[in-house]
């Protein structure tokens, strides 16, 4: 049974999806994902735990050996990811049943976890998979059911957001199938592995660099790096409550993980920061996205597009920690992946309960709810302070590693910039701390109750979450750090 | 002469840059996802080229053979799964059209900003 983990891990999901279209009553529908998502969690974490103690695990599909046939290979990274994805799901799940009932039809109820779940096999599929053009399939059927879920929010501007999203992660993913072409063509393998093993004698072809360079700029479009971020702030404001959450602390993520995955599993450390200037480019792209997105975050009217460029600027934290390609640098971006994944799922949470007592998520309307919904406005307060790095929380930690990563190289220039998008970041979330709590509800506005418990409760666990890793860092950078190891060839 | 001998390459370079041409350039999302189709047609035509050895046959083998006197199949049947996305993703993405259109009343971007938005 154990020994099956890694592929159990991605069909218990694919099987969920026929199952929830088969079912159809929106009850025992919801029912179902949540027994699904919870026990897809268990899964992760024992696997997470069984690479931990035992090294990476690997499985050959069907029984034909790599590199034939196709492989899962779970090192701690991807176990480390994995335990995120299906634990964000399974946090989502008791949130779900309220805020789908209100926002979905309930005609489509059954078809909206279905498709859900189709994303949340993409996600873990591409993060369990030892074979690049396996992962190409799994990015894509994340991608696919991403645009549909995008689609199903109320608002009819989430039927455009979710075309453009469509188109530019479209292009991506082919951006990515080609480089997977350049890399088959050179070395005759698809196994990330046996691609390391094979690369490095043909590095100084033209053919590997742009290989990498196609790679690099389907990853960047799939994960938003600016100035590639266009199609997010659409697809993240519009979309249902649940999406947004899962979506935010998720899909991102991941392209993420891919992007280090190709990075440093296979053209390895040595290619991509030798031969290929990744270190000279990448970070200063990341934090100017990092400090551009955070300026356009502080003007916007909209709780949930600001949310949106904050994760789009926290995105370019996480590649420049990656992309300095030093271990230090590397455990930052891995513990940022994590730590990000549970603040923005607080955030966006809290949020969802506000559009469904109040249906409106723009600045003005949520005036004064501090009062009105104190559990909610807290929780918002707790995860914008980590957001922006306030001590005693997650983001501190992030913050911290990533500023000491960066002056280790001695790039005072980059610590300027991150302190300043910092800055910019206490400005947007003390706005919305301001209109939660400083100023007066509008006049003649309808009484409001505090959110249903089914919806506080998750939205509190992601906020104690970061608190904790705030204080104890051992689940979160220690298995980083042990992630980092893992990548850099030193065995964890 | 050496320049024609790649004429595939060429056609590949051809249609994927008129495909993301015609998805950059055009302001009806209809014709984006013609664009985009183009665009990754281009990318089955790099694989299948990619695949063919001169002089070499089908690669249907009955009996052990030298592999070097077939093509190699493996990008052929990775094709038929990007195929497969491919087509996927059109569906998806005209199901989405078909929606618009019914909320807007037309597929063209400039009339849909103008109806509501501020992005």
């Amino acid at each position: 049974m154990d020994h099956h983990l890694p592929v159990l891990v991605v069909v218990t999901a694919l099987v969920g999806a026929p199952l929830c279209i088969l079912v159809r009553q929106p009850r025992v529908v919801w029912g179902l994902f949540t027994a699904i998502t919870w026990s897809i969690a268990a899964m992760a974490v024992t696997l997470l735990l069984q690479v931990l103690s035992e090294g990476p695990v690997r499985y050959a599909l069907g029984g034909w050996p790599p590199p034939l046939g196709i492989e899962l290979r779970v090192d701690v990274l991807g176990g480390f990811v994995l335990t995120i994805v299906s634990g964000m799901a399974a946090v989502v799940a008791p949130y779900s049943l309220r805020s789908v009932e209100q926002e979905v039809d309930a005609a489509r109820v059954h078809q909206f976890y279905a498709v859900l779940l189709l994303a949340l096999t993409g996600l873990l599929g591409l993060t369990a998979t030892g074979d690049i053009f396996n992962a190409f399939v799994f990015l894509e059927i994340s991608s696919l059911a991403t645009y549909v879920l995008v689609s199903l929010g109320r608002d009819r501007r989430a039927l455009v957001s979710a075309f453009r999203y469509l188109v530019m992660g479209t292009v991506g993913g082919t951006f990515f199938l080609i480089g997977i072409g350049f890399l088959y063509v050179q070395t005759g393998t698809l196994n990330m592995l046996d691609l390391a093993a094979i690369l490095p004698q043909w590095i100084d072809t033209r053919t590997s660099a742009v290989a990498f360079a196609f790679l690099t700029v389907g990853l960047s479009l799939k994960l938003a790096l600016f100035p590639l971020h266009l199609w997010l702030p659409g697809a993240y404001s519009y979309a249902p409550s649940v999406v947004s959450a899962f979506l935010a602390a998720t899909a991102t993520k991941v392209a993420a993980y891919l992007m280090l995955r190709v990075f440093f599993t296979v053209f390895g450390q040595a290619v991509a920061f030798g031969e290929l200037p990744v270190a000279a480019t990448l970070p200063a792209v990341g934090l100017f996205g990092a400090l551009a997105m955070s300026l356009v975050a502080v003007f916007q009217t909209n709780l949930k597009r600001l949310l949106a460029y904050s994760s789009i600027a926290q995105i370019g934290y996480i590649v420049t920690a990656a992309s300095l390609g030093t271990q230090a640098g590397l455990t930052a971006g891995i513990g940022h992946l994590f730590n990000h994944a549970m603040m923005k799922g607080a955030l966006f949470l809290a949020v969802g309960c506000i559009a469904y007592r109040i249906g409106s998520v723009r600045l003005e309307e949520i005036r004064g709810l501090g009062r009105r919904m104190p559990w909610t406005a807290a929780a918002i307060f707790v995860g914008g302070a980590s957001l922006v790095g306030m001590p005693l929380t997650a983001g501190f930690i992030s913050k911290w590693h990533l500023v000491s990563a960066i002056l280790a190289e001695g790039q005072w220039g980059l610590v300027a910039l991150i302190l300043t998008s910092s800055l910019l970041a206490v400005a947007y979330v003390w706005r919305i701390v301001g209109f939660l709590y400083l100023r007066d509800a509008p006049s003649g506005a309808a009484p409001v109750r505090e959110a249903p418990l089914s919806m506080l409760a998750p939205t509190w666990a992601l906020v104690l979450a970061n608190v904790w890793f705030g204080l104890d860092t051992r689940g979160s950078l220690g298995v980083a750090t042990q992630a980092a190891l893992g990548l850099l060839g030193g065995q964890p | 002469m050496s320049i024609l001998a790649h004429y595939n390459d060429w056609a590949v370079i051809v249609l994927m840059m008129a495909g993301l041409y015609i998805v950059i350039s055009t302001r009806s999302f209809l014709k984006k996802v013609v664009g985009l189709n183009l665009f990754q047609t281009s990318v089955i035509i790099f694989y299948i080229s990619m695949a063919n050895v001169t002089g070499a046959a089908a690669p249907i083998v009955t009996e052990p053979v030298d592999a070097a006197d077939y093509a190699n199949p493996l990008p052929h049947v990775l094709m038929l799964t990007a195929i497969v996305v491919g087509v996927a993703t059109t569906a998806v993405g005209l199901g989405i059209l078909v929606r618009i259109h019914e909320a807007y009343g037309t597929v063209e971007e400039d009339e849909i900003v103008r109806h509501d938005f501020d992005s």
